[in-house]
């Protein structure tokens, strides 16, 4: 086998170029995916502790949903049924057709929308974790609500929600690799067209979980140091 | 609505249903299994460097590598071709049902880990002075504390799992998932066939998460307050 | 007038009468987005750069050239093509798509360029013969096609026939083999159905001529197409490129291209170069 290990390279027949590439899609797709995340998350957790009836049963329903359906088939609506879906709310929304979904478009929005569900129940967590007596002092001293989500939530649940976090940036990670269902060439895909051609799949497949664990370990690290940097202003006070 | 077609459709990707609960039940059994040895072996220096190795790689890749590697990567070998494990690796079902369960040992270690980490000494050793065996105090006394501590992560996994079965479709199995992208493929009416299908898992996974919540309950009668 | 002259009249006459369409001016400030696969060895395949190449490749650029068309070619996977063809994500599909009539209502076809026809194929190291090799059974004539069915059936009883999904050899297997014993196992990729028969997970194969002729040019020595060729009826009229209903104006003007290219001697040429054989229809 290690006589095939060129193939992995950046020479004239190396798939390594490629590889590299893909793994940057890779980044690039759970990246957004992850950002949408927790936009939505955070949506579904203000409406799930929002006094309002109706945004708290839409929350409700929107994690339900998403946590209860398979990654593969919510990709596969998105990528398949896609344009009816963006042709829906863009008609909706005023805008002239004709719609259109490419294949990282539909990854983001599917991947975002379950990473959604996954992120609002760590920071619902992280919410409910925030001491309500600081709540309290906050109002007194007469803060708005929007500064006090700012100055008093945020800052204090970020610090709990960061190794939670950490566990949904790896999920998405990994739910990136169904986005090869959609012919965006991200690692997954890369590796299968060059496993088909080059018939050499332990390699390749081998090579992608490298890859992956790459990143997964780099981010690991990165998700510790932040954990490590958040807890500085409570190291007296915790240990 | 389109009634019969509905009908027609929920039909056909019912008879995909017995295959995703056989592969998500014996999945979830062997996997756990596999997480009990995998924490026995933690008692050992080796052990605990064979265990933390195999949960770095099946909790840091994604189950679809895990599935081609088995199912495309070790069929590549002629020695494996000719070895008394082709007859279960020719198969894609097996070929599925081990990814499966490799990958969930991997997880359900770690829940495992954490709900026996969780277990007071002081219960250990009271039980140790009462005069149990080592087996007895397991059984007794650390498993049931542990199980129940584990089991809110635990039912995640369950749904994670039936969840998983899916990506089976990516090797010709025809699960509910597999039958409906090959009625895809066959009708281009995408939209409705997935969203039947997305209801079937929403169904299962809304039964695991009743069933889980009530054997909770169950296990903890201090909380709710003990049954008659 | 022989029939060849007045093939080659004919196709003048439209390439000419056809030319027109293909140089106004919507065709000329249109960019015709093309998808295939590239994965479908030697009609399209995928260099480690990401360049498409093959004879389904070097088909459509030779008809751009000659229709003076801007082009782009795009890769996707089969599953969803049609689809993505129908909801407006590209312009045509080149993917040695079998012009059947389920897919005509969707979608509409050019003349094909390839002509058609199915076959099994085993490893040799299966031990597997199918009767009546090298015979044509003919699926609209049922004195032809039953007796095919009948002998092919009973040597295959119990084994596994690996497909691709939603092919007109899927639909075959479906109506004629499967309820007479024959195991159908069907793969959303076309080379997952070679990678699973050499190492000998399913017994045989089905896919059409030239998709097998590709593989038996790498594998020559270890497999063997078997078995009567299928034509007709489900399986089709050969391969063209799909082009989304109603757009008559892409249609023509590839026709004319086909046709230019047939009544020259080009696209066989280019089925020699790329399958070793001529494949393809010599006069329309």
């Amino acid at each position: 086998m290690t006589s095939e290990l060129y193939l992995l390279g950046f020479g004239p027949e190396g798939w390594g170029p490629v590889l590299a590439r893909a793994g940057l899609m890779t980044l690039a797709v759970s990246l957004s995916a992850f950002l949408l995340g927790t936009m939505l998350g955070t949506l579904a957790v203000c409406g799930r502790v929002s006094g309002n009836a109706l945004a708290r049963r839409i929350a409700e329903i929107y994690v339900v949903v998403l946590r209860g359906v398979p990654d593969l088939l919510v990709i596969f609506l998105f990528y398949f049924g896609g344009r009816q879906v963006v042709a829906f709310f863009g008609t909706a929304l005023g805008f002239e057709g004709p719609f259109d979904i490419s294949g990282f478009a539909a990854g983001m929005l599917a991947i975002g929308l379950i990473s959604g569900a996954g992120q609002s129940e760590v920071l619902r967590g992280a919410y409910q974790a925030v001491p309500k007596g600081t709540l309290e002092a906050g109002r007194v001293v007469g803060m708005t609500r929007w500064q006090l989500f700012r100055r008093v939530i945020a800052p204090q649940a970020m610090v709990t929600a960061i190794p939670g976090m950490g566990n949904q940036w790896q999920s998405v990670i990994k739910e990136s690799a169904l986005v090869s269902v959609t012919g965006l060439v991200e690692t997954m895909r890369q590796v299968s067209i060059a496993a088909g051609t080059t018939q050499e799949h332990f390699l390749f497949y081998t090579a992608a979980a490298i890859i992956y664990l790459i990143i997964t370990t780099l981010s690991d690290q990165v998700f510790r140091l932040l954990e490590r940097r958040s807890m500085a202003g409570y190291a007296g006070a915790s240990r | 609505m389109d009634v019969p077609y509905f009908a027609s459709l929920f039909r056909d990707l019912l008879s995909g249903l017995p295959l995703t609960l056989n592969l998500a039940f014996l999945a979830l059994l062997g996997g756990f299994v596999l997480a009990l040895l995998l924490n026995l072996a933690r008692t050992t220096r080796t052990g605990t460097a064979i265990a933390g190795t195999y949960v770095f790689f099946f909790r840091g890749t994604p189950l679809l590598v895990q599935l081609f590697m088995i199912y495309f990567g070790i069929a590549q070998f002629e020695f494996i071709r000719s070895s008394f494990l082709w007859p279960l690796l020719r198969e894609p079902y097996w070929c599925g049902l081990i990814a499966l369960m490799l990958n969930d040992a991997a997880y359900t270690s770690e829940i495992l880990r954490g709900g026996l980490r969780a277990v007071p000494r002081g219960t250990q050793e009271a039980a140790r002075v009462s005069g149990m065996s080592s087996l007895q105090i397991l059984r007794r006394v650390t498993l049931p504390i542990a199980v129940r501590q584990a089991l809110p992560a635990y039912s995640n996994e369950i749904i994670s799992m039936l969840k998983s079965t899916a990506l089976v479709s990516m090797i010709s199995l025809m699960d509910v998932t597999g039958i409906a992208r090959e009625a895809v493929a066959e009708t281009w009416r995408a939209v409705e066939i997935f969203l039947c299908a997305g209801l079937i898992y929403l169904v299962l996974s809304l039964i695991v998460t009743r069933a889980t919540s009530r054997a909770e309950r169950a296990l903890s009668p201090w909380q709710f307050g003990a049954r008659q | 007038m022989t029939k060849t002259a007045r093939a080659l009249v004919g196709a003048a006459l439209s390439a000419a009468l056809l030319a027109a369409p293909a140089a106004s001016a919507d065709m000329t400030g249109r960019t015709i987005v093309i998808a295939t696969e590239g994965a479908f060895p030697p009609s399209n395949m995928t260099r480690p750069n990401g360049e498409l190449y093959g004879f389904e490749i070097d088909l459509v650029n030779e008809i751009a050239k000659r229709e003076n068309l801007k082009i782009e070619l795009i890769s996707q996977a089969w599953d969803g093509m049609i689809q993505g063809l129908i909801d407006g994500k590209y312009d045509a599909i080149v993917d040695g798509v079998s012009i059947t009539g389920a897919r005509k209502e969707v979608v509409d076809f050019t003349h094909p360029y390839t002509t058609g026809g199915s076959t099994f194929v085993v490893m040799n190291s299966a031990g597997i013969d199918l009767p009546m090799n090298g015979t044509t059974a003919q699926l609209d004539d049922p004195v032809s096609i039953d007796p095919a069915v009948e002998a092919v059936a009973a040597v295959l009883d119990g084994k596994t026939v690996g497909v691709q999904q939603a092919t007109i050899q899927s639909a075959f297997l479906e109506e004629y083999l499967q309820d007479k014993g024959v195991k159908v196992r069907t793969y959303p990729n076309g080379s997952d159905v070679y990678q699973d028969l050499s190492i000998g997970r399913i017994d045989a194969g089905i896919a059409s001529l030239t998709n097998v002729a590709a593989f038996l040019e790498k594998n020559g020595d270890k497999a063997a197409a078997t078995g009567p060729t299928f034509i007709g009826g489900i399986m089709g009229a050969g391969s063209g490129l799909a082009v989304q209903k109603g757009d008559t104006e892409l249609q023509e003007a590839l026709n004319a291209g086909l046709e230019s290219i047939v009544a020259d001697g080009t696209l066989a040429e280019l089925s020699q170069k790329w399958f070793g054989l001529v494949v393809t229809p010599q006069q329309y």
